[in-house]
């Protein structure tokens, strides 16, 4: 299958800081991908450069095969929303459709007609009196009405109350359904997340964690309970993500390509929930220098990342 | 046509609790042979999940021979679990309570029970796949 993201050792750098290090991934085409990780990590920094309107410090990133942003064609295919869905408050929504028809050479008019019609918004009405969640309904109309291939959206629910979030969610998922387009959506909160996305990327301080598809990662983590027991004395090929020791018992959070042996302890599969957070929690207040613990783990996930796109 | 309802905290795979949802109707007689399930369209539009996991739920239910798709038209189902399979479940009902009766005198709670049955039902599937 063909890739419709691929970076390799992608950074990008604000003068000293570095928004985005070492970054090694590969999102296979069709895919609702979830960006997950706290505000800061370097989501709102990947997503930009995946559209093409910040360009790499080092490294490469291809978008549909293409250099992101590079000629009219490309850029036809990618359609982005910004965080807090920008849009032009003195205009109309029929004003946004115009602009949308005339900057888009795919624009399917009937479509983003015919959806603003089924969100009752009334076309003569200014996109600065639009509440929240309609605000960002007209956004995602003007994304979709472009007919991308790939749709990007920046944290596109958490200014939502939870009402306007399902709504979103559900007209993205029929697009999804309807149109194939492949989907990134970031958010700080996995839950939001955790029923619509089926390939999940976790940043935290600037670094990817984790990488691959949900039903692979959580077929591959699992938690084992057992009377209080020193990690090393695991078997062989269990590779241990986190621990914690109570005076009598141990948990264990541990990546396995193949199911763990039977054994005097507890096997239990992982939720998404508490894997993203098992991921983050393993790697915060490391200083994750290139070449060092963080980076050889970077590595390991974009390999499982390639080994699921293959 | 039936509707779905799913917990993303209820530890249990998304596609996996369309699949029981759909075995549960079937055994409350909710559903029955040449029933239309929900397109995928209208379940993303009900319950915003992700449009594969619907798929992977209904392959799952072809695979059980449960349900057939019919290209362009929908997923129909294909047998009954109606009555008949209420009466052939009642022995096995039976021996299930004479089961938590004793699991009860064995001052076994609820919860301890519930634990307990998720780990059998889930280490049995393991070992048959």
């Amino acid at each position: 299958m063909t890739a419709i993201i691929q970076a390799r050792q992608l950074a990008k750098r604000y003068g000293q800081r570095a928004a985005l290090s070492n970054c090694t991934l590969s999102v296979p085409s069709g895919r609702v991908v979830g960006l997950v990780g706290p505000n800061g990590a370097g989501k709102s920094t990947l997503l930009k450069l995946a559209c093409g309107m910040l360009a790499p410090s080092s490294g490469t990133i291809t978008v549909l095969g293409h250099r992101p942003g590079a000629g009219s064609a490309q850029i036809s295919r990618v359609a982005f929303v910004a965080q807090d869905a920008p849009v032009y408050p003195a205009l109309s929504i029929a004003d946004h459709l115009k602009l949308g028809a005339r900057l888009n050479p795919r624009w399917n008019q009937a479509y983003a007609t015919a959806r603003i019609a089924d969100l009752h918004l009334d076309p003569a009405q200014r996109a600065g009196r639009l509440s929240g969640g309609q605000r960002a309904q007209l956004a995602l109309t003007l994304a979709t009405g472009k007919q991308p291939d790939l749709l990007i959206l920046d944290e596109p629910v958490a200014s939502l109350d939870p009402l306007a979030r399902r709504d979103f969610l559900r007209q993205l998922m029929q697009d999804v359904a309807e149109h194939g387009t492949s989907v990134v959506l970031s958010s700080h909160l996995i839950s939001d997340l955790e029923l619509v996305c089926d390939h999940l990327i976790v940043l935290s301080a600037s670094h990817v964690r984790l990488t691959g598809d949900v039903e692979r990662l959580t077929a591959t983590h699992h938690r084992i309970t057992c009377a209080r027991r020193d990690p090393a004395t695991l078997p062989a090929g269990l590779h241990v993500i986190a621990a914690e020791h109570t005076d009598r018992q141990s948990t264990f959070i541990v990546h396995s390509d193949t199911p763990p042996p039977k054994g005097d302890w507890a096997i239990d599969p992982v939720g998404l929930e508490e894997l993203v957070l098992t991921y983050m929690e393993h790697d915060r207040g490391r200083d994750p220098g290139p070449g060092g613990d963080s980076a050889a783990a970077d590595q390991d996930s974009a390999d499982q990342g390639s080994e699921v796109a293959r | 046509m039936i509707e779905f309802h799913l917990d993303p905290r209820s530890g249990v795979a998304p596609y996996l609790q369309i699949v029981q949802q759909v075995h549960q109707a079937l055994l409350l007689g909710l559903l029955s042979e040449g029933d239309q399930l929900p397109t995928v369209k209208q379940v993303v539009a009900t319950v915003a999940i992700n449009p594969n996991t619907v798929l992977k739920a209904y392959r799952e239910l072809e695979r059980d021979g449960l349900a057939a798709a019919k290209p362009g038209v929908g997923t129909f189902i294909t047998r009954s679990l109606g009555q008949a399979s209420l009466a052939e479940q009642a022995p096995l009902r039976d021996e299930l309570e004479e089961w938590l009766k004793r699991a009860r005198a064995a001052a076994l709670s609820d919860p301890g029970i519930q634990a307990l049955f998720h780990r059998a039902l889930r280490e049995s599937a393991e070992r048959d796949t």
